[in-house]
């Protein structure tokens, strides 16, 4: 594959800034609106005309890599293609509400989000979902919030979160954040739960588990049967983080697997844009046992049609109101789209293209069998030089140096939308870049729209504005 | 099964032919993909969900169908979550794929197009606030103030207490996200009360005390009222040591005082009212501060380098205050965010540039005012109710029942929110100026 990323240069920058194109600065003049004192006396703010704008954002666009120019394989992230017609439907002028009409006037809105409540219970063997956590770590903070909750009603305080060294980093910090301390598990030797260090870690003190399964070297954990065991023997309950259910759909259930509590990570599993960052959504699904103490409002169905309630012990609020609505419109539209078929087969060739892509790697692969994911290993060269290098090979690299279980790890998850050309192509560029030459290593990337970039001296002298450039020239 | 073109029926969107499909089991070394599953018999789950694929045309024509479910009505609402009328350019724009379904910048060479936007974005609310650090994006305001809250706690470690003080008037949903991200920390939260929809400075002059880490007051406040003694509440905050935050929006920031000029350590609110449009609450947090809490900053930071070849190119930056490097020591759980929004709006602003915003926010309050007067006209109504100037919303009293009221006005065509048994409240903007005359005869119809 050739790949030549767009570039657009003036002088010693590219494609200049807006300020640099036109800044103005206006004299606000608010005689007869406010007194003077209560506002500000002028503006600066770019004034350029609309084809203006036109050509310096779709510029930028040619300057950014996408999911719809080419593979995009980071390990966790699951960047599956994200259908076009989700977006018509995110647009219908009906879907745009005010979150406080009142729930007469809205019930196609209720109806959808009902619908997707269901839809996602099902998928996670759940017995009730709240859609309200904005992303998936504000997904796990809402979780650890409703074990919180659970714990106390039962008079029961307990002080920590059990979280496997190789979890996400959100885990950590959204425990942390619930004001728990964390115990952080060792893997053992074939990268899953080390059920030893599990027992002896697991006490009455112990809310929570925390575990992704498949966990982040695309591993299924085994022993998941006594690990819920042990945890709930201490009165723990069992939460699951959803970033790898890509790998599972309608093959297993976290319900079923003994985890009480779950996230679901629509943008990743349920193919909603990933938009440079986001928006997503992390929505939560409860046991029976749990779900009085999900956040409000929930959404119901009554012989007099859809409505919002509180459950009884809820936790309150995650997010101003009812969460990211847009991503999740796109998430039920996905959903509605394959149906269980469509979702089973989604993560079986996820997962098969896993395990082909692996097996055509000269790099070394430690564990397996492999789910949706695995880490290769860079061995004695850099992770983050092969990455990019990778890059002149027209594809965007895997997540590099994580999870740091495997050395110089390059954690890869192709996702079910690379067909086999597609995954030779990346076999081609992974087994390139690892034997190029050093030189050829450290001043990769050339075909990018920018050379490497020094991410040191970006950090040691933060820059953060145009205003702040304007100081420094 | 296969379809016509040759492809299994399933996913519509795993483009695997037959064929491929044999020469990839072959090289791995299995019968069927089935046998890669390494799941035990014991938690294998062999059901179905009852969901059955659907054909895309039929299913966007299900899924109009069911959103035509809800009621077309012209909406006055507001109380801090506001639509304004969106350029079709965002939307072109923002819905390139480039954009749209691109990752977070972890390789930022490949992805200069959205670092430059998103630096633009944070040099953009820089200019409004006076603030020099901004970040690129909270959820939404509930949850940037939140975070306010916790950045003033970890600042101010050494304080007795741990107390953020809050208007009475906050909007219930901040007010519930901020009692939950404060639980962990141990923090609480004191209500200070308002005078006449303004902050009662004197009352939050006993209030603040060494216990306090933080004084939060917002302008415009969820009722619309535009504060003004913004300067003596900063007083308040720094002669206790506390940070002042101010709760605002982009608009009402292009005409009110610049925050950094009244004191602010820290600005919080909403700027999906630029580029996003009502989206049933979805919203974009936006997070200023100064330079010496830089590195207490939650979320991501985009900042200037140079690439190999001196020329200058953007990367995410500072990134050890992140979980991903930091763990359970980060600054905050944000990992996901609203990039996307957060580049909608900085198209939006851009595309409004600082005349068309002005004059936006000046006619917030003008349109305000003049919908305020109107309905004063009519018998049995009061409007505005505090005696303050105001931006976009104001409360309207009125004699008959005000539920009663609303529910009229929907009959009509028209969504005002109630308050409570006699109080209303009415929000204006560029989205729904045009139907104001309706909902004045409307009104008069009903009351």
């Amino acid at each position: 594959m050739n790949f030549d990323q767009a570039r657009f240069s003036r002088d010693d920058e590219y494609e200049p800034l807006l300020s640099e194109k036109d800044s103005t600065t206006v004299e606000v003049d608010s005689e007869g609106v406010l007194p003077d004192d209560l506002t500000r006396d002028e503006l600066t703010l770019p004034a350029l005309s609309e084809p203006q704008l036109a050509r310096h954002y779709t510029r930028l666009s040619q300057m950014n890599y996408s999911v719809e120019l080419g593979p995009y394989p980071l390990g966790s992230c699951t960047m599956k293609y994200n259908p076009s017609f989700t977006e018509d439907v995110a647009a219908d002028p009906n879907a745009g509400v005010h979150p406080d009409r009142s729930d007469r006037t809205i019930q196609g809105t209720l109806g959808l989000l009902h619908g997707l409540q269901e839809y996602l219970a099902d998928i996670g063997g759940m017995d009730a979902v709240t859609l309200q956590p904005p992303a998936g770590a504000a997904g796990e903070f809402t979780g650890i919030l409703v074990a919180k909750a659970y714990h106390e009603s039962r008079g029961d305080d307990r002080s920590e979160i059990i979280i496997p060294s190789s979890a996400h980093g959100t885990n950590f910090a959204s425990a942390a954040m619930a004001g728990y301390d964390v115990v952080e598990l060792p893997s053992d030797d074939d990268g899953r739960v080390d059920m030893e260090a599990l027992d002896a870690a697991v006490s009455e003190e112990t809310a929570a588990l925390m575990l992704t399964n498949p966990n982040t070297l695309g591993l299924f954990e085994r022993d998941i049967v006594d690990i819920a065991e042990l945890v709930h023997d201490a009165g723990g309950l069992l939460y699951y983080d959803g970033a790898n259910l890509n790998a599972l759909l309608g093959r297993a259930r976290p319900g079923d697997m003994g985890f009480d509590i779950m996230h679901y990570n629509v943008h990743k599993t349920f193919a909603t844009p990933h938009g440079g960052g986001g928006p997503g959504a992390g929505p939560v699904g409860v046991v029976e046992e749990l779900a009085e103490f999900l956040p409000s409002p929930m959404v119901r169905e009554t012989a007099a049609g859809y409505e919002q309630y509180e459950p009884e012990s809820s936790i309150g609020k995650v997010h101003g109101f009812a969460g990211n609505w847009l991503v999740l419109v796109k998430a039920y539209a996905y959903i509605a789209r394959l149906g269980d078929a469509g979702l089973a087969d989604a993560s079986a060739k996820a997962v098969l293209n896993a395990n082909y892509l692996a097996s055509q790697l000269d790099l070394d692969v430690p564990y397996g069998p492999f789910h949706h994911e695995f880490a290769a290993t860079s061995g004695d060269r850099d992770a983050a030089d092969v990455a990019k290098r990778m890059l002149d090979y027209g594809v965007h690299p895997p997540t590099t140096k994580w999870p740091e279980l495997v050395s110089q790890a390059m954690l890869t998850e192709p996702t079910e939308v690379e067909d086999k050309a597609s995954l030779d192509d990346l076999a081609h560029a992974f087994n390139a870049a690892y034997a190029d030459s050093d030189e050829a290593l450290e001043t990769a990337p050339s075909k990018t729209s920018a050379r490497r970039i020094d991410q040191v001296s970006a950090a040691r002298n933060p820059r953060l504005s145009w205003r702040a450039l304007g100081d420094d020239e | 099964m296969t379809a016509g073109n040759g492809r299994r029926v399933g996913s519509p969107y795993a483009p695997h032919t037959d064929a491929d499909e044999e020469a990839m089991l072959d090289a791995v070394g299995v019968d069927s993909a089935e046998d890669l599953f390494d799941i035990p018999g014991e938690v294998r789950f062999d059901g179905e969900f009852g969901v059955d694929s659907a054909d895309e045309q039929e299913l966007r024509n299900a899924m109009a169908d069911l959103l035509s479910r809800n009621e077309e009505l012209t909406e006055f609402l507001g109380r801090g979550h506001h639509a304004h009328y969106v350029p079709a350019l965002v939307d072109d724009l923002s819905r390139r794929s480039e954009f749209l379904t691109s990752y977070t910048q972890y390789q930022p060479e490949i992805a200069q197009g959205f670092l430059q936007v998103l630096f633009e974005y944070q040099s953009m609310l820089v200019e409004l606030t006076g603030l020099p650090v901004a970040n690129c994006s909270m959820y939404d305001a509930a949850t940037a103030l939140a975070e306010a809250a916790l950045l003033a706690n970890r600042l101010r470690r050494g304080a007795s207490g741990h107390r953020v003080l809050v208007p009475e008037h906050l909007h219930e949903g901040r007010l519930g996200v901020l009692e939950n991200y404060l639980d962990g920390a141990e923090m609480e939260i004191g209500e200070y009360p308002m005078d006449d929809g303004a902050v009662d400075v004197e009352t939050l002059a006993d209030l603040v005390d060494d216990e306090t880490v933080m004084v939060y007051a917002e302008t415009p406040t969820v009722r619309g009222v535009i504060e003004e003694r913004l300067a003596d509440i900063s007083d308040l905050a720094h002669d206790n040591d506390a940070l002042f935050c101010i709760g605002s929006d982009l608009v009402a920031l292009a005409l009110l005082e610049e925050p950094a000029s009244v004191g602010a350590d820290v600005v919080v609110g909403e700027a999906g009212a630029l580029g996003l449009g009502t989206a049933y609450g979805m919203g974009l947090g936006i997070f200023a501060t100064r330079e010496e809490y830089l590195r207490q900053v939650p979320g991501r930071l985009v900042g200037v380098s140079e690439d190999s070849a001196d020329m200058r190119a953007f990367t995410l930056t500072l990134q050890t205050r992140e979980q991903h490097i930091r763990k359970e020591r980060a600054t905050s759980n944000i990992c996901t965010n609203q990039a996307w929004v957060a580049l909608r709006t900085a198209m939006h602003m851009a595309w409004l540039g600082p005349d068309r915003l002005v004059d936006l926010a000046t006619q917030a309050v003008t349109d305000a005012r003049d919908l305020a007067a109107r309905l004063d006209e009519l018998s049995g109504v009061k409007a505005p109710l505090y005696d303050r100037h105001h931006f976009r919303e104001f409360v309207v009293r009125t004699d008959q029942p005000a539920p009663a009221i609303t529910n009229d006005l929907a009959g009509r065509g028209f969504a005002v929110h109630a308050l409570d048994d006699h109080h209303l409240q009415v929000c204006i903007t560029d989205a729904n100026a045009d139907a104001a005359d309706g909902l004045v005869a409307a009104f008069e119809e009903v009351i």
